[in-house]
C-alpha cells in the first residue's frame, strides 16, 4: 500500500497536534505568535511534501494524488497561510491572542487538502467535515462579540443543514449504484442510459450539500452574514481556501465518478451558476458594508467558476483552476486592504470610510485599486485572464447564453467594483488610517504583484493548470 | 525580421511606462515632486514622439502588410504570441497617439494642479495602452490594450474633472466595457473557429456566412461605443465636458479613433459578408448621427458640449466612409480620423485656454475675444474652418472623399452625408462668431491675456500639420493606399467567391 501518498496530511495533522500541546503546556506565556509561525512553517513543510509525494492510488482506492490535488493543495495551502499572515496584527489588536486560531487554521487545511485528494465519497465527507467544523468555530473566535458568535452558529447550522444533505446524496449514491468509490462508479455509471432516477437524486443532494460550501445561489444566504460577522482573517479564510477546496471536491465529483453523466448535472450548474452570477452583480450594490460586498463579491465569482465546471471538459476545468488561482490572491489581497482600515485603534468596514484614500495612503489605495479592476475583470489584471480561460471553455462546449449572461453581469459588477475606487479617490479625504503593520503590507504587495503581473508569464500556471485539469478526463 | 533591427515599436510602446516608474520613485516634497513629474513625464513623451519619427521614416508605403513585426512566445500552446507590427492603417494612428501625449502633458503644465505625480502617470499609462492598441497584431494583445485604456481614462475624468465627474467617469466605464465584453465573446468564438488569434491569420480566414453576422455585431456593440454612434453616443458629452482639457483632447484625438480602427482591422476585412450585409444598417445609423447630432450641436450653450456632439457627428462620417469598401470611402475615412484626431483635439485646447483663464465654458458669457487675443483668434479660426471642411485644410480632403465613396454606393447617401456638413459650417461658425467676435461686454475678458509662449508651442504643431494635410494630403494618404487597395480587393474577392463558386458548379 501506497501510504506515503498521504504523507502531506499525516505530517501536518501531526505538526498540529504539537503546536497545540505546546500551546497547552506554555498555557501561561503568551504562545500565539509563535504557534503562528510554526503553523508557517508546517504549511510550508506540507507544501514541500505534497510536492513530493508519489502520484496514484492510495488506502484501497479511497485517496488519490494526482496534479489536479496537489494544483488544490499548494493554492489551500497558500490560502490558508495567507490567513495566519493576516491574523498577527489582527488578533494582536483584538485581544484574540490565542494559539489555537493557527491551529484551527491548520487542521482546517489538513481537511481541505483531504478533500482534494478524495477518491471516495467517504473521504470526501470526512474531509469537507474536518474542514467545515474547524471554521465553524474560527468563525465564532471572537466569543464575546455578538456578531461573531451569530455568524459562527448561523455558519454551523446551515452548514449541518448541508452536510446532512449531502450525506443524504450520498447515501443515495451508493444504494443505487453500490459503490461510493469514484472509479467504481464511473465505471458503474457508464452508459447514461441505464441510470436510474433515484441516483440523479442522489447527485442532486450532493451537488446541494458542495453548493452550499462554494456558496452559490440559491444555497448562498448565510454567505453576507458570516463574512459580515467573522474575525476578518477568518473571512480571507473563507474567501479563499475553502472555496478552493469544495469546488475543487464539486469538479472532481462531477467530472470522475458522474462525468458519463453530463446531460444530467450540466443543466443544473448552468443554472446555479446563471442565479449566482446574476445574484452576486445585483445584490452587491446596494451594499454600504465592505465585507458584506465581499460576499456577494463571491457569490458572483463563484457563478463564473461554476460557468467553467458547466462546459464540462478538461477546458473548462483549465478554467476553473486558473480562476481559483487568481482568485485566492486578489481575494486575500483585498482583504488584508480590509484589516488595514482601522483609525484609532477602532476596525471600520464601512465603504464610506475609504473616501480619499488615495491621498492619505497611495500605495494600500493602488493595491486596492489593482484588486477591485481584477476583480471588475479589466486587463491586464490576473482577474480578466481568469475570466478570459472561462469563457473560453464555454464558448468551447456552445454555452451561449451562460457565456452572455456572463459577461453582460460582470459589466454590472464591474459597477459596484469601480465604485469603491470612485471613493478612494474621488471623494474627500477623511482622517487616515493608522499606520499599517508590515505583515499587511506584504501581504498586500505579494498578492498585488501577481495580480499586476500574472500577464507576464501566464504559460507556466496555464500550463499547471492544462495538466491537472486533464487528469480528470483521462 | 524587422526593419528597425530593433523591437522599435515595443520600446514605443513600453517607454511611457519606465517613465511612469521613474515618476513613482521621485521623493521629495510636493513641489519638487510635481515639477519633476512635469519634466519627466514631458521628456519620455517626447522621446517615444522622436521614436516614432523614425517609424514614419522608415516606414516603406508600398508594402501593404505588417512592418516592424516583432513576436514573442507568450502563450504559445494556446495560440497566442505577443506580436508587434502597423500597417498602412495603424501606422499613422501610433504617431497620432505620440504625438498628442506631448501637447497634452504641456497644455495641463499649468492647468493640472493637484495631484500632478499620478496625473502624469495617468497619461503616460495612456499612451502606453493607445500605443500598444494600435500596434497589436494579435486578438488577444489588442483587447488587453483596448481595456486598458479605460483604467487611466476612467481615473482621469474622475479625479481632475469637473463637477458632475464622478457620474461622467462611471458612465464611460460601463458603456465602454458593456461594449468590450460582446467583444471578448467574439474573439473567442474567432479563436475557437481558426485556433489562433494572430490578426494576420484571421484576416485571412473565411468565417462561415452565419456566424459573420453575430460576430459583427459583437464588435459592433464594442466599436459602436467607442466611435460612438448614434444611439450609444450619450456617454460622449458627459465624458467630454467633466474631463479635464487634456483628458478630452485625448478622448477626442485618439479613443475615439480606437473604435473606427476597430471597424477597419476587424469587422471589414474579417467578416466581409456581414459587413455587405450589414451595411445599410451602418449607414442609417450614421446618417442618424451626422443630422442629429449636427442639430443637437447648434443648440448647445457649452462650448465643450457643443465640440464633443460635433465629434459625434464627424465620426459618423468616418463609419458611413469605412462601410462603403471601396478606395476612396476608405481613404476618406481614415483621412476624416486623421484629421478630426488633430483638429478636434486643437478646438478641445482652445476651449481650454479661455477656460483656464475665465473658468467657464459657457458660450454666452465671451464674446469680442479677438480684441484682446488675436493669436488665439487666428488659432480658433484655422481650426474651426478645418472642422467645416474648408479646402485647404485637412477636414476638406477627407469628407470629400468619403463623399466621393459615398456618391459610388448610393446618390442618397451621399446627400444625406453632406447635409451634416452645411449644419456643420452653421454651429461652427456660429460658435466661432459668438466667441471670437462682436463687443467686449464683461469685465474679466477685458484683461484676458493672448497665448503664452507654451501655449504657442502646443498649437503650433497642430496648425502646420492642419494646412500641411490640406495642401499636400498625398504625403499621408501615400502610407494607406497600398494597405487598403489590398483590403478592398479581398473584400470584393471574398464577396464574389460564392458568385464564383455557384458559377463554377453550375
Amino acid at each position: 500500500m501506497n501510504w506515503t501518498s498521504a504523507l502531506p496530511e499525516i505530517v501536518l495533522a501531526c505538526c498540529g497536534m504539537a503546536i497545540l500541546l505546546f500551546g497547552a503546556v506554555q498555557a501561561r506565556r503568551d504562545t500565539f505568535h509563535l504557534a503562528s509561525m510554526l503553523t508557517l512553517g508546517s504549511l510550508l513543510l506540507a507544501a514541500m511534501l505534497a510536492i513530493a509525494a508519489p502520484l496514484g492510488l492510495a488506502y484501497h482506492g479511497q485517496f488519490v494524488t494526482d496534479s489536479f490535488s496537489l494544483f488544490v493543495k499548494l493554492l489551500v495551502l497558500v490560502g490558508a497561510a495567507f490567513t495566519v499572515i493576516a491574523s498577527l496584527d489582527y488578533n494582536e489588536h483584538e485581544n484574540l491572542r490565542r494559539f489555537e486560531f493557527p491551529v484551527l487554521v491548520l487542521y482546517a487545511s489538513v481537511g481541505m487538502m483531504v478533500m482534494a485528494s478524495a477518491a471516495n465519497l467517504m473521504t470526501l465527507y470526512v474531509g469537507l467535515e474536518l474542514q467545515s467544523l474547524s471554521i465553524y468555530v474560527l468563525a465564532a473566535f471572537a466569543r464575546d462579540r455578538l456578531r461573531s458568535s451569530e455568524a459562527g452558529l448561523k455558519y454551523f447550522v446551515l452548514g449541518a443543514l448541508a452536510s446532512g444533505l449531502l450525506l443524504y446524496g450520498v447515501s443515495l449514491v451508493y444504494g443505487f449504484s453500490g459503490s461510493m468509490q469514484f472509479d467504481r462508479l464511473a465505471a458503474a455509471l457508464a452508459d447514461p442510459a441505464d441510470v436510474s432516477p433515484g441516483l440523479v437524486v442522489g447527485i442532486v443532494f450532493i451537488v446541494v450539500g458542495l453548493a452550499f460550501k462554494v456558496s452559490a445561489v440559491p444555497f448562498h444566504m448565510w454567505t453576507p452574514d458570516v463574512y459580515e460577522g467573522a474575525p476578518t482573517p477568518v473571512t480571507l479564510l473563507l474567501g479563499t481556501a475553502p472555496k478552493v477546496a469544495a469546488m475543487a471536491l464539486l469538479v472532481r465529483a462531477m467530472a470522475t465518478p458522474f462525468g458519463h453523466l453530463l446531460a444530467q448535472w450540466q443543466q443544473l450548474i448552468v443554472l446555479v451558476a446563471i442565479a449566482s452570477v446574476i445574484l452576486g452583480a445585483l445584490a452587491a450594490i446596494g451594499q454600504r458594508n465592505i465585507k458584506r460586498l465581499m460576499a456577494y463579491s463571491a457569490i458572483g465569482h463563484m457563478g463564473y467558476v461554476l460557468i467553467g465546471l458547466a462546459a464540462g471538459s478538461a477546458v473548462g476545468v483549465r478554467g476553473v483552476l486558473l480562476y481559483l488561482l487568481t482568485y485566492v490572491f486578489m481575494s486575500a489581497g483585498t482583504f488584508a486592504c480590509i484589516l488595514a482600515m482601522r483609525r484609532r485603534g477602532e476596525m471600520l468596514e464601512q465603504i464610506s470610510d475609504l473616501a480619499g484614500l488615495g491621498r492619505r495612503d497611495p500605495v494600500l489605495a493602488l493595491w486596492f485599486t489593482v484588486f477591485m479592476f481584477s476583480m471588475a475583470g479589466i486587463p491586464p489584471f490576473s482577474g480578466f485572464w481568469a475570466k478570459y480561460f472561462i469563457f473560453t471553455a464555454a464558448v468551447q462546449s456552445g454555452l451561449w447564453a451562460l457565456a452572455v449572461i456572463g459577461v453582460l453581469t460582470s459589466v454590472v459588477g464591474a459597477y459596484y467594483y469601480i465604485r469603491i475606487i470612485k471613493v478612494m479617490y474621488f471623494d474627500d479625504p477623511v482622517d487616515a488610517f493608522d499606520p499599517r503593520p508590515a505583515s499587511l503590507s506584504m501581504l498586500a504587495a505579494v498578492s498585488g504583484l501577481f495580480t499586476t503581473l500574472f500577464f507576464v508569464i501566464p504559460a507556466p500556471f496555464v500550463g499547471a493548470a492544462e495538466a491537472a485539469a486533464q487528469v480528470l478526463f483521462r | 525580421m524587422n526593419a528597425a533591427g530593433f523591437p522599435l515599436l515595443s520600446l514605443i510602446t513600453w517607454l511611457p511606462l519606465v517613465g511612469g516608474l521613474v515618476i513613482l520613485a521621485v521623493r521629495g516634497d510636493e513641489e519638487t515632486v510635481a515639477a519633476n513629474a512635469r519634466w519627466t513625464a514631458l521628456w519620455t513623451s517626447l522621446i517615444v514622439f522622436v521614436l516614432s519619427v523614425l517609424l514614419w521614416v522608415r516606414f516603406d508605403p508600398a508594402e501593404p502588410g505588417f512592418q516592424f513585426v516583432e513576436s514573442v512566445a507568450w502563450l504559445p500552446q494556446w495560440g497566442i504570441t505577443y506580436r508587434m507590427g502597423v500597417d498602412g492603417i495603424s501606422v499613422l494612428f501610433v504617431l497620432l497617439s505620440t504625438l498628442l501625449t506631448p501637447i497634452c502633458i504641456l497644455a495641463s503644465w499649468e492647468a493640472v494642479k493637484v495631484r500632478v505625480r499620478e496625473y502624469m502617470l495617468a497619461f503616460l499609462i495612456l499612451e502606453t495602452m493607445m500605443v500598444g492598441m494600435f500596434s497589436a497584431m494579435d486578438f488577444v494583445v489588442f483587447y488587453m490594450f483596448f481595456e486598458g485604456v479605460l483604467i487611466p481614462m476612467y481615473l482621469i475624468i474622475g479625479i481632475w474633472g469637473g463637477p458632475r465627474r464622478v457620474y461622467a467617469a462611471i458612465k464611460f466605464f460601463l458603456y465602454t466595457l458593456a461594449g468590450s465584453v460582446l467583444m471578448l465573446l467574439a474573439l473567442l468564438a474567432m479563436w475557437y473557429q481558426a485556433g489562433t488569434t494572430d490578426i494576420p491569420t484571421l484576416l485571412h480566414t473565411s468565417f462561415p456566412a452565419g456566424m459573420q453576422t453575430w460576430l459583427f455585431l459583437a464588435f459592433l456593440a464594442s466599436f459602436a461605443v467607442k466611435v460612438p454612434m448614434w444611439p450609444v453616443h450619450t456617454w460622449l458629452p458627459d465624458a467630454h465636458v467633466e474631463a479635464p482639457t487634456a483628458g478630452s483632447v485625448i478622448l477626442a484625438g485618439v479613443l475615439l479613433k480606437m473604435g473606427g480602427y476597430g471597424f477597419l482591422r476587424f469587422s471589414l476585412p474579417m467578416l466581409p459578408v456581414a459587413s455587405a450585409q450589414l451595411a445599410p444598417l451602418m449607414y442609417a445609423l450614421s446618417v442618424i448621427a451626422v443630422i442629429y447630432t449636427s442639430l443637437v450641436a447648434l443648440a448647445q450653450t457649452d462650448m465643450k458640449k457643443l465640440i464633443a456632439y460635433s465629434s459625434v457627428a464627424h465620426m459618423g462620417v468616418v463609419t458611413i466612409g469605412i462601410f462603403t469598401v471601396n478606395m476612396q470611402g476608405i481613404s476618406g475615412a481614415m483621412f476624416q480620423m486623421l484629421s478630426h484626431g488633430i483638429v478636434s483635439a486643437a478646438l478641445f485646447l482652445c476651449v481650454g485656454v479661455v477656460y483656464d483663464r475665465i473658468h467657464t465654458r459657457e458660450i454666452a458669457r465671451y464674446g469680442g475675444l479677438a480684441d484682446r487675443m488675436p493669436a488665439y483668434a487666428f488659432v480658433f479660426m484655422v481650426f474651426t474652418m478645418a472642422s467645416i471642411g474648408l479646402p485647404g485644410t485637412s477636414g476638406f480632403v477627407g469628407e470629400f472623399l468619403v463623399l466621393v465613396g459615398a456618391l459610388q454606393v448610393q446618390f442618397w447617401l451621399a446627400l444625406l452625408g453632406s447635409l451634416g456638413m452645411i449644419l456643420g459650417a452653421a454651429y461652427a461658425l456660429w460658435l466661432y462668431r459668438r466667441i471670437i467676435f462682436g463687443r467686449i461686454t464683461r469685465d474679466d475678458l477685458r484683461a484676458i491675456l493672448d497665448l503664452s509662449p507654451r501655449e504657442i508651442a502646443v498649437f503650433a504643431p497642430l496648425v502646420v500639420l492642419t494646412l500641411w494635410m490640406g495642401v499636400y494630403p498625398s504625403s499621408f494618404s501615400s502610407f494607406w493606399d497600398a494597405t487598403v487597395g489590398a483590403m478592398v480587393a479581398q473584400h470584393q474577392a471574398a464577396l464574389h467567391l460564392p458568385a464564383v463558386l455557384a458559377a463554377a458548379t453550375r
